[in-house]
């Protein structure tokens, strides 16, 4: 489903170079949890925002199901980020004073799906999300672990290939956590493939695999049973 | 996605923050109302001080008896060149195209007598054109008719001064007699005044019917002046030309330098005129340049800010699929639903403001459709183009970079 080959990232500022990647090659069949593990400053942001098709690398190449992203325009990149990738923020990213609904179907409006179709399908998202009583709530009205639950919902929209997520947990209460986790094994078991970025280790517990990053190389890649 | 859907959510986002589109469109309301405003109210004081310029009658000419020169051999005696034949060809010629109206006139000086005071003043046979072109206007009764010139009627109408040196300060002489020459006339009305005027001063004078005058009190059938209204100002030079030829012709004279008349235009006067409508203009020109740079820096700020706020906005409708088209479509429909809003509102606001001021202030009001035209195109290109602009830089980020720009 991945394949990336030989990833360099490198960040230029005011002349100074830092590398962010410094030759990664891993890949992800279909249907694994991974976590991406690693302190701050390791680049496994900057991995997981190239894996999202939000960044470029440097040099190296990155397939996603087949297609060769590091090449495509950036037209290109916004279609398959709206068609097989679902992003999931630390910090949500809904739209402020918008509806959990609006937000949930937010990517089926840019791709053009007509309107009656994208709101029964939001509405059975947030139903698996178990917010399907909170549809018509303002993004803000919510708590941060509602919010991530839509946002969840809405990386779903487009049914994509992978689903992404930067930190999940990093903003929510413990308990609030555990729910997040919860949704994301169910998602697992029903086939989808996660790619998740974490510093906690309970959290990459859930995971299938983990793959610790350090000063831009890759220093473990372990698989669980 | 489809351009009205592109619309809908433009729209939806505006409704989303009333506090942001409500300051946008307030900034862009005071930018073009205030320009609107702003030239009116110039083009209004310019307007003022034409029509004072108008009051002194801007397209007046007047004909005068000249010495007839011929040869080196001045050709002495009374100057009763011009007559009333003339000044009714001049109106009634076909040819001459710049005239509006004629008033003959003829002056003379008389002992004016009533039961208690007696008086030498000037008095003046008038057609009732007199009192158009010369500009006067009437403080009680009314001006010599044409029927009081047909029927050679003995009436007068007396200057404010006039009334108040025969009656006193205060009386209205209407009804009343005054004796010229003996000749009783019946006061049918009194001007108002127009402040001292020189050694002409309209205000010191009596109004009797032209033939009257000519026929009861002077026995003479010529003029001293004809006063002719051009049809505008700007034709007076045209005027002159085709008055004075044709007074050459009908007089069978030849040679210009033979005249046994002289026009003079009122050159001064038209002169000033200019000279203060241009100074006008420039001040014009400069306000509305001012307030459409400060009312277009308004509306820009205001545009640069809200959108440049929305980077993350966009950074997160990129990473979820929007395509930059797409993007910089809805901001661009955003920015035109806030000018054309912003744009009607703020013209409905400057109209009534010049209207407002134009009555506080006692000017005439002067909206032209130049200054709406110009200030809504103004502002309008303004607004588009900065909510435009900065949606495009946004658009044309890496997303990652518009995701974590603060």
């Amino acid at each position: 489903m991945i394949k990336v080959v030989d990833l360099k990232k490198i960040y230029c500022n005011d002349g100074v170079e830092t590398v962010a990647l410094d030759g990664v090659s891993f890949t992800i069949k279909k249907g694994e949890f991974t976590s991406i593990m690693g302190p701050s400053g390791s680049g496994k942001s900057t991995l997981m925002h190239i894996l999202g098709g939000l960044d470029t690398p440097t040099s190296g190449q990155y397939f996603l199901d087949g297609e060769e992203m590091s090449r495509l325009d950036d037209d290109h990149l916004s279609e398959i980020r709206n068609k097989k990738i679902g992003f999931v923020f630390q910090s949500y990213n809904l739209l402020p004073r918008t509806s959990a609904l609006k937000n949930v179907l937010l990517p089926m409006l840019y791709a053009g799906v007509d309107p009656q179709t994208r709101n029964h399908k939001a509405q059975i998202l947030l139903d698996q999300v178990g917010l399907s009583d909170r549809a018509n709530h303002l993004s803000n009205q919510l708590s941060g672990g509602q919010q991530q639950r839509v946002a969840i919902a809405r990386a779903l929209a487009m049914d994509p290939k992978i689903i992404l997520a930067d930190e999940p947990t990093g903003n929510i209460a413990t308990n609030q956590a555990e729910e997040i986790m919860k949704i994301f094994t169910r998602l697992h078991r029903d086939g989808h493939t996660i790619v998740m970025i974490t510093h906690e280790p309970d959290i990459a517990a859930f995971s299938s695999r983990i793959i610790t990053i350090r000063d831009g190389k890759i220093e473990s890649d372990r698989t669980s049973i | 996605m489809k351009i009205i859907e592109i619309i809908l959510e433009s729209i939806g986002t505006l409704g989303l923050n009333k506090l942001r589109t409500g300051l946008a469109i307030l900034g862009i309301i005071i930018g073009i109302g205030s320009v609107i405003t702003l030239i009116s109210l110039g083009a209004g004081s310019q307007k003022a001080v034409e029509n004072q310029v108008q009051s002194l009658g801007a397209n007046l000419l007047t004909v005068m008896p000249a010495l007839q020169r011929s040869g080196n051999v001045r050709t002495s005696g009374s100057m009763t060149t011009l007559t009333l034949a003339d000044a009714l060809a001049i109106i009634n010629n076909p040819e001459i195209t710049t005239v509006s109206d004629v008033s003959p006139e003829l002056s003379s000086r008389f002992q004016v007598v009533t039961k208690s005071s007696n008086s030498n003043v000037s008095a003046i046979g008038v057609y009732p054109q007199y009192a158009s072109i010369r500009k006067v206007a009437m403080q009680s009764g009314v001006f010599i008719s044409m029927s009081d010139v047909d029927a050679v009627q003995r009436v007068a109408v007396l200057g404010p001064q006039v009334a108040t040196d025969l009656f006193g300060e205060g009386f209205n002489p209407i009804g009343e007699t005054v004796r010229i020459n003996k000749l009783g006339f019946r006061i049918i009305g009194v001007t108002q005044s127009k402040g001292g005027n020189g050694f002409n001063n309209q205000d010191n004078t009596i109004y009797i019917p032209l033939s009257t005058l000519q026929k009861q009190l002077s026995g003479a059938d010529h003029l001293s002046s004809i006063a002719i209204e051009a049809k505008s100002a700007q034709v007076m030079v045209q005027a002159q030309d085709q008055v004075g030829f044709f007074l050459l012709k009908r007089h069978k004279l030849v040679d210009p330098a033979q005249a046994d008349f002289m026009i003079m235009s009122q050159n001064d006067i038209l002169n000033t005129a200019s000279q203060v409508t241009g100074t006008f203009t420039t001040l014009l020109s400069g306000i509305a340049a001012i307030s459409l740079i400060v009312g277009g820096i308004g509306i820009m700020n205001i545009m640069l800010v809200t959108v440049t706020e929305r980077t993350r906005e966009i950074g997160l409708r990129k990473a979820l699929g929007a395509k930059k088209r797409t993007i910089i479509t809805q901001f661009l429909v955003e920015a035109i639903i806030l000018t054309l809003a912003g744009g009607l509102l703020g013209m409905g606001l400057g109209i009534c403001l010049s209207l407002l001021l134009s009555r506080l202030l006692s000017i005439p009001s002067a909206i032209s459709l130049t200054s709406v035209v110009l200030s809504i195109g103004v502002s309008g290109v303004i607004g588009i183009v900065f909510g435009w602009y900065p949606a495009k830089r946004a658009a044309n980020l890496q997303p990652i970079e518009a995701l974590r720009y603060e």
